[in-house]
């Protein structure tokens, strides 16, 4: 095999990996801090990226820009979701929550697969099969743009937990519920806003995913076991960890559809997953509890 | 035996008699139809029954019950095609095939001190990669499908599996009546009882001195045995196996729904769940086809729908509710739904 090849399938995976890291983003921050886990993160991913592709259908917008509409609309669905329907279940047991939030995924799928069919989406942008070359590799055009996007919208979200007032209020909830109740802090407001902002992370990952594959309604369950392998073998509740987490299952797909065959390629991050609960479960950038 | 029936209400009882009485002659007056979606009823019950020893007993959220049916399913399929070997002792091997798998997941998530909601992804993970991996074994058909010989027959055979509608109904009736039983009886011995304190509180029950690492593993490899059982008839009943299709997660997810809808840790929840969503299920396919609507995704947002119902208002499921309601509560069992 080629090493050329190999080297342009690996650099493809590390970029669509960033993106799947800023979805998985959204993911680790919704444990991270309501410690409820979103199984209806993958199903929110599909129907961003249906978003975008009703958006351009209709007004010719870029999903680059139509990320940013989309995002916020996920903000508010976000905030709702958790302050109508899952605020009420946070001293439930966690089986419980789960399924609550399950209900919500599978109404998603079928949801969309009632409105859209089984068929398969995309968007057809100008610049679809441009590409540039840097040496002897060859880059697609908008899968730079998807991955730095990703990048600057992850930066961005670091940042404004590291430095705002309500970023450090949030962590606050997020270390400690019962101190951050007592100096008094809303917490389920910040739970909520918290929620928010996962969702429109993984609002605008849906947007730049939809430019790197064609979307159907059944992507979703793929997706949310995607995010929740990324989120484990990365570290639950490490930003750096998801985009890394990202980065190794795009790199290891990838890989096992070049070497053996794209069927096979979720089969090698199932068996990450595995490995990595086993030998450090706590992810590779995760602090042990 | 004798302490039980008179700790259950009259009203009960004869609930019960009318019940069984019913389910032995439904044959008798049911239509090829009414019998189809009466099979279909009680494989989901004795899988709920299944899933609720592991969930509902002991407290270990399995999202990954597929796999025990399906490896169950392929492997009596497999001896049967290839060996000739006749799902009576093919049965077996599934049984111990799955027990295998439940031990391995056990093992690798119990010492590895992997719980609650990693636990459920791990099971997803293994049914998935278990999915996969049949999907590429060109042995069993892959993705292809893998098909089981039909012939006509002119009698019912029942250790091979071969006959008439009416006999897959009664097998399935005596694989859901026994799976019932053993849960009634299992509830009642010292590992009943372990299972119910490590569900309400792992930490207090080692704390007890009960080895819970044991009793969890014994939980999954009694769920996964018993789960085979339900694999092979799926082999035989419906003749076809597709990996995509008996893994599936969403297969997972029916499993579940009719223990959580019903009550999960009850002995009648699985069973009334089961009732409810398959009756459900097929009256909107019905009402769908009679309008001419082909909708696909109807019936899984219907699905979706009542589960979020049922655990929004009723979070323990419909029958602890009912059960109340009626007078029909056991009286040594009010406290099993958790």
């Amino acid at each position: 095999m080629p090493l050329e090849l190999v080297a342009n399938v690996t650099l493809a995976g590390l970029l669509t990996g960033l993106v799947y890291g800023l979805m998985a983003l959204g993911l680790s921050v919704i444990f991270g801090v309501v410690r409820v886990v979103n199984f209806a993160h993958g199903e929110m991913m599909t129907i961003a990226m249906y978003a975008a592709v009703v958006l351009f259908a209709a007004f010719r917008l870029d999903p680059f820009i139509a990320l940013f509409p989309v995002a916020a609309a996920f903000f508010v669905f976000g905030y709702v979701l958790q302050a109508g329907l899952i605020n009420p279940f946070i001293t439930r047991p966690e089986h419980t929550q789960f399924m609550l939030v399950l209900a919500v995924a599978i109404i998603m799928v079928n949801g969309l697969l009632m409105a859209f069919g089984p068929d398969a989406r995309n968007i057809p942008v100008d610049y679809a099969l441009e590409s540039f070359s840097i040496g002897p590799l060859l880059l697609d055009t908008v899968r730079v743009y998807a991955a730095l996007a990703a990048v600057a919208i992850a930066g961005g979200l670091f940042l404004f937990f590291k430095f705002t007032a309500t970023g450090r209020a949030i962590r606050a909830c997020a270390d400690n519920y019962l101190g951050a109740k007592v100096v008094g802090l809303d917490v389920k407001k910040y739970y909520a806003l918290t929620f928010g902002l996962g969702a429109a992370c993984v609002g605008a990952a849906g947007c730049l995913m939809v430019l790197l594959v064609d979307v159907t309604p059944l992507l979703g369950p793929g997706y949310t076991l995607l995010a929740f392998i990324i989120v484990i073998v990365g570290g639950l509740g490490s930003m750096p960890g998801a985009l890394l987490g990202g980065v190794l299952i795009g790199i290891s797909e990838a890989l096992a559809g070049l070497f053996f065959s794209p069927s096979a390629k979720s089969m090698f991050s199932f068996a990450l997953l595995i490995l990595v609960l086993l030998f450090r479960p706590q992810g590779l950038l995760g602090k042990r509890h | 035996m004798k302490a039980l029936i008179a700790a259950t209400p009259k009203r009960a009882l004869v609930l019960m008699l009318v019940l069984a009485v019913v389910l032995l002659t439904l044959p008798a007056f049911a239509n090829a139809y009414i019998l189809s979606v009466a099979v279909l009823i009680l494989y989901f019950a004795y899988l709920g029954q299944a899933w609720n020893v592991m969930m509902g007993f002991c407290g270990q959220l399995s999202l990954g019950h597929s796999l025990y049916v399906g490896i169950g399913a392929y492997v009596s399929a497999a001896l049967f095609v290839h060996f000739g070997i006749p799902p009576w002792l093919g049965i077996w091997a599934s049984v111990l095939a799955c027990m295998a798998a439940g031990a391995a997941i056990g093992v690798l998530a119990f010492r590895f001190g992997i719980g609650g909601v990693y636990f459920a992804l791990l099971t997803i993970a293994f049914a998935e990669f278990t999915r996969i991996g049949f999907d590429h074994l060109d042995w069993v058909g892959g993705s292809g499908g893998f098909f089981l010989p039909v012939t006509q027959r002119e009698f019912n055979d029942v250790l091979a599996l071969r006959g008439s509608p009416a006999m897959f109904y009664y097998v399935m009736l005596a694989l859901t009546a026994a799976a019932f039983a053993f849960c009634t009886w299992l509830l009642r011995t010292r590992i009943g009882y372990y299972w119910q304190a490590i569900r309400e509180d792992p930490d207090a029950a080692q704390a007890l001195g009960i080895n819970t690492f044991r009793y969890k593993m014994l939980a999954v490899v009694v769920s996964a045995g018993m789960s085979a059982f339900a694999g092979v008839f799926f082999a035989f009943y419906y003749n076809n196996l597709f990996p995509e299709q008996i893994f599936s997660m969403s297969r997972s997810i029916e499993i579940i729904l009719g223990p959580i809808i019903g009550g999960t840790g009850t002995l009648f929840g699985p069973i009334l769940g089961a009732v409810v969503l398959t009756v459900l299920a097929d009256g909107i396919t019905e009402l769908m086809a009679v309008f001419g609507w082909e909708i696909p995704g109807v019936k899984q947002v219907f699905y979706g729908t009542c589960m979020l119902v049922v655990i929004v208002f009723l979070p323990n499921g419909i029958w602890p509710t009912l059960a109340r309601r009626l007078g029909l509560e056991h009286r040594e069992e009010g406290h099993h739904n958790g």
